[in-house]
């Protein structure tokens, strides 16, 4: 096992994958000379040259759809949108083209395409720099979205996705590059479907993904101090959504609350909380909660945009409101 | 004779009006030739005829508006291809049913439980079940939750209240009530949910009886064999042609198991009852099998039984023969599939050959859930164990 | 800038004009059908036909060999004939049945063939240009001397995609093969509406690729022209724009009233049929006789019949199948 950051644990898995498959190549913005918007292609371009590691024009739309020509052509492409902002400028690849020629084509072509994505907000980034849009990807079949929260699942998880026939699509938070974690660099293979119990709890299930898993963890330490065991499940992939792992917790705990960074009005918190109430109405003791992000554009100012995120407060506040009371 | 029919002229046309015929009953056409003008919504469009020949005759008149498909004129064809190649059929797909107007349901609510005031309960869907489960009157209960809403612990509560006596505060539950509840529930939750269908037959015991025996010479006191481990090494190798009843019911599915471990019903001193697996019974020896189960009861009574054991069950088998009992018509432990009930050995009347003699004989039951399994396979099923009884040496 | 020109020197014999003619003729005849089939309601949703255009596609077709990849719009079914794919399966397609192309999932604006290289079929405007960026990407990665040929019509060239697509095509030098069909209409909408700049072929300058004006309705020049822009990008020249000049005699699609142009416009273009120009030339050098025409003509109409009695004898994918094929399986690999 090796102590590394987020972002090195990213470097490690592309790394890794460039030296061993020829047909791999990362493109991008920014990817080669500049080292990445956030640092973590830093020197691959100088240890794999500029054929294997590509700088892109500022064409989304245009590096995105080459990456689908490429995969399509045989190639293994991590195309790197800088930011899930600027992933709207290629929204029409990635729905009209990446997830649907599989189907279209009955089952002709394949697009073995990895995209990664920084998204979220907390750095005072603003309103177009700030947006937490991997619930909409989660709405598309033909594509797999995942969502690491560690420096483990960023590694693993690009290289099980290097191996899916279809596109994939990793959602790193901003905030978790510089978070530290343990990474196991002689596991053979990761896996990318199941959500992780990360702390086992008997009282409510806090369930999340991605960047406010740190926050929940705090809150279920907080909340562990004032008698309520909470059970913190770490949802790793958005789709396909590990429903009996959740299910299995609310049957457990009777109590859901879902954290989720994005606008609450038809969030992905919205779907967890429908497939709750669909496969384990029997087993609820209170109506699923949601703490999510406040529904404004992300504004600039520190205290206005930690109003608009969700914060432990408000996971504490909200996770005490469905738990009763303990004598 | 061809038709000429209302074309379908753009995607959302459903019908369209005949403004003017170009051309005149008796006149040749040939395909690709403009033969009328077709008002639709969109605008006035010159239609084209797509037969050669000559119009016999004109169906619709201008002015008229007709659905898409409307035969508008019949055309008397010349030359058509030779015969080896034959005219497709020009058959118009049949028009589309209209599409109804998706029916918005009105949302349907359950009606309130029959002995409850017309005024609306608040009450949490666990707390609801767990109610329901022991017995209690959810409107009896008081609810601490938002609103009034009663909760589970409310109910937990609530029952706890009703088990004590009125001048003793409520004890802690101890630990056989709370087994009881918790069978309770399973067993009411086994009711509820599965579909149960039970078959029985009578399976004659002198072969397997007097093969025990002869075994049983052969053998220590402490190492002899029961004849119920005769019952559960046929009961296990029967599963193995019937797969369907050694697996579990997961998420709405049958999910078949690839090993076969018979849960064996003992009960508890006490009350209570644990059903722990006998792990790969089909495997086992009889011998093996008999230390197992005795080290099995021995455990189960003393509270020290493994998780795994109680688990891991695919069916299980119950026996009451020694409780007199002569037939057993088990409920099924969820999520399994299937249950087997033994009764006791029984000396009965028996024909066979057309001569009646006295035989020893068993019933066998088998409790099936009919969302995996149905009579047929039940009885098939109960056939083998049957057969396999016969032949005890090969247990 | 515009070099190396193409110095137009057409080769004329007779097997290869005979072969031309029918190419163009079954296409012809193929969309004339498909229009019979939409009016009966067949064939449903969208229909774009190719009448009018099929020198274009015929023409440049034949500067590529079956290593090379074709990228086309949804008005792709001249291409998707002119690559080999048999009329039958894309009859079938617009059919919706499973023995389409696509297995019933595309219609007749998604048809694919990746044992053709054909790949698609693309119902956005412009939507096809960055895939084939990518492909002539992968072929220049893997040292294939492949070629991908892209056709797009003048619409496309307003979207940013084709922008984007060109530049980074010219960029990494990639062997892309822009074929611009320009018809003169994005729909209803002319091109003067459209465009500040009219002249296609002049939009290659600012990216710095070149690129050659031809007439869409002379076939042989169309061949002619693509052949050679097709050896400058096979010899790792970079991308090459072709801008055929051309036109659709019918509307943009079954549901296209045609509000938007004169009839005196279509009537003056269709007096330019490339068919029937082409047909006259072959007559004049003595290399199409009556008899030649009579029987192509023929066994055309024998081939479209035929396509329509597959499609309508086919079956059609079982509804339990709905979901096949929406993700692969993890043992699924790209074909390389």
């Amino acid at each position: 096992m090796t102590r590394m950051t987020y972002r090195e644990a990213v470097r490690a898995a592309m790394r890794k994958a460039l030296k061993e498959d020829d047909r791999v190549f990362l493109m991008g913005e920014d990817v080669g000379r500049y080292g990445g918007a956030f640092a973590v292609s830093l020197g691959l371009l100088a240890e794999f040259g500029p054929e294997r590691v590509r700088d892109a024009p500022l064409s989304e739309s245009a590096f995105v759809g080459a990456g689908i020509g490429a995969a399509l052509g045989g190639m293994r492409p991590i195309i790197e949108i800088m930011t899930i902002n600027f992933s709207m400028l290629a929204m029409d690849q990635i729905l009209n083209n990446a997830a649907t020629l599989r189907h279209m084509s009955g089952g002709q072509l394949s697009v073995p395409m990895v995209v990664r994505v920084a998204t979220g907000g907390g750095r005072q980034m603003a309103a177009q720099h700030s947006h937490s849009l991997e619930g909409w990807y989660a709405h598309i079949p033909g594509i797999k979205v995942l969502t690491p929260a560690t420096a483990a699942d960023a590694y693993g998880m690009l290289l099980a996705a290097l191996r899916e026939p279809d596109p994939v699509f990793l959602f790193e938070h901003a905030t978790l590059y510089s978070v530290e974690g343990e990474i196991d660099e002689t596991a053979e293979s990761f896996d990318i479907a199941q959500a992780a119990i990360v702390r086992a709890g008997t009282d409510v299930s806090l369930i999340t993904y991605g960047g406010t898993l740190g926050k929940t963890m705090q809150a279920a330490g907080r909340l562990a101090e004032a008698g309520i065991e909470a059970e913190v499940i770490d949802l790793r992939t958005l789709r396909p959504l590990d429903t009996p792992t959740i299910v299995h917790s609310v049957a457990k705990t009777h109590r859901a609350l879902i954290i989720d960074e994005a606008w609450r009005t038809g969030s992905f918190s919205a779907e967890i909380s429908a497939q709750i109430m669909e496969n384990a109405f029997d087993d609820l003791d209170a109506p699923v909660a949601r703490v999510c992000g406040a529904e404004v554009p992300m504004p600039y100012a520190k205290h206005l945009e930690e109003a608009t995120l969700p914060q432990a407060e408000q996971i504490i506040a909200a996770a005490q409101e469905i738990v009763p009371r303990h004598g | 004779m061809a038709e000429f029919v209302m074309p379908q002229l753009g995607a959302d046309m459903s019908a369209g009006k005949l403004l003017q015929w170009r051309k005149n009953v008796g006149d040749r056409v040939e395909r690709g030739d403009i033969i009328a003008d077709v008002e639709t919504d969109k605008a006035d469009i010159e239609v084209e005829v797509f037969s050669t020949g000559t119009i016999e005759k004109f169906l619709i008149q201008p002015g008229e508006k007709v659905p898409v498909g409307t035969v508008m004129a019949l055309i008397h064809e010349v030359g058509e291809p030779t015969s080896a190649v034959p005219a497709p059929s020009r058959e118009l797909a049949p028009a589309p049913a209209p599409t109804p107007a998706v029916a918005v349901l009105p949302l349907r609510r359950e009606p309130p439980p029959s002995t409850a005031e017309v005024t609306r309960l608040h009450i949490s869907p666990v707390a609801r079940k767990l109610a329901a489960d022991l017995g209690i009157d959810p409107a009896s209960v008081s609810g601490t939750g938002p609103g009034g809403r009663v909760t589970l612990e409310d109910v937990q509560r609530a029952a706890q209240a009703q088990a004590a006596k009125p001048s003793v505060p409520a004890p802690e539950l101890d630990r056989a009530t709370r087994m009881r509840q918790a069978i309770g529930a399973a067993m009411a939750r086994s009711k509820r949910e599965i579909p149960h269908y039970y078959l029985s037959t009578t399976i004659e015991m002198s072969r397997a009886i007097a093969w025990l025996a002869q075994e049983n010479l052969k053998r220590s006191v402490e190492d002899r064999l029961v004849y119920g481990v005769l019952l559960l090494k046929a009961v296990a190798m029967a599963l193995r042609e019937f797969p369907e009843l050694n697996g579990l019911w997961i998420d709405g599915k049958a999910m078949k198991k690839p090993e076969i471990h018979v849960g064996v019903a003992i009960s508890l001193r006490g009350g209570g009852l644990v059903a722990p697996a006998l792990q790969n019974t089909d495997r086992q020896s009889l011998d093996e099998l008999m230390k197992r189960f005795r080290d099995l009861v021995q455990r189960a009574r003393a509270g020290s039984l493994r998780s795994s054991e109680l688990s891991d069950p695919t069916i299980t088998v119950t026996s009451l023969g020694e409780q007199g009992v002569e037939a057993v018509f088990g409920v099924i432990y969820p999520p399994q599939v299937a249950l087997i009930g033994f009764g006791k050995i029984v000396e009965r009347p028996w024909a066979s050959e057309g001569q009646i003699t006295v035989r020893p004989v068993l019933t066998a039951t088998l409790s099936g859930d009919h969302r995996v399994s149905d009579g047929h396979r039940g009885g098939l099923f109960l056939a083998a164990v049957e057969r396999r009884l016969q032949e005890p040496s090969q247990l | 800038m515009s070099t190396p020109d193409i110095a137009e020197k057409p080769v004329v014999n007779r097997e290869h004009s005979l072969f031309l003619l029918r190419e163009m003729l079954r296409i012809r005849r193929f969309e004339e059908k498909a229009a019979e089939m939409y009016s009966l309601r067949k064939i449903h949703g969208f229909l774009h036909l190719y009448i009018g255009e099929e020198a274009t596609g015929v023409g440049a077709m034949q500067a590529f060999t079956p290593d090379d990849s074709i990228v086309a719009t949804y008005r792709e079914h001249g291409h998707a004939l002119a690559r080999g794919i048999p009329s039958t399966v894309l009859m079938a397609e617009m059919y919706g049945k499973a023995t389409g192309c696509s297995h019933g999932h595309g219609g007749s604006m998604h048809f694919f063939d990746v044992s053709r290289r054909f790949y698609g079929g693309y119902a956005i405007v412009g939507g096809g240009l960055p895939i084939a960026v990518g492909l002539a990407l992968a072929d220049m990665m893997q040292n294939r001397r492949a070629i991908t040929g892209c056709y797009f019509g003048d619409g496309a060239v307003a979207e940013g995609e084709f922008h984007e697509s060109l530049n980074l095509a010219a960029l990494w030098k990639l062997p892309v093969l822009f074929l611009c069909e320009n018809n003169l209409y994005a729909m209803g909408t002319a091109l003067h509406r459209h465009q500040a700049q009219t002249d296609i072929s002049r939009k290659a300058d600012a990216y710095g690729l070149p690129s050659y004006a031809v007439d869409g309705m002379d076939i042989l020049a169309v061949e002619d022209a693509t052949k050679q822009a097709a050896d400058f990008v096979r010899n790792g020249k970079g991308p090459y724009l072709l801008e055929f000049r051309t036109y659709r005699f019918r509307a943009h699609s079954m549901a296209d009233p045609d509000l938007y142009r004169t009839k005196e416009e279509i009537e003056s273009w269709k007096g330019r049929d490339p068919i029937t120009v082409f047909e006259a030339k072959l007559r004049e050098l003595g290399l199409l006789t009556d008899a030649d025409l009579s029987r192509i003509e023929s066994e055309v109409a024998v081939e479209i019949e035929e396509a329509v009695r597959f499609a309508e004898a086919s079956p059609r994918e079982p509804v339990e199948d709905l979901l096949k094929d929406v993700q692969g399986s993890a043992t699924t690999l790209p074909r390389s």
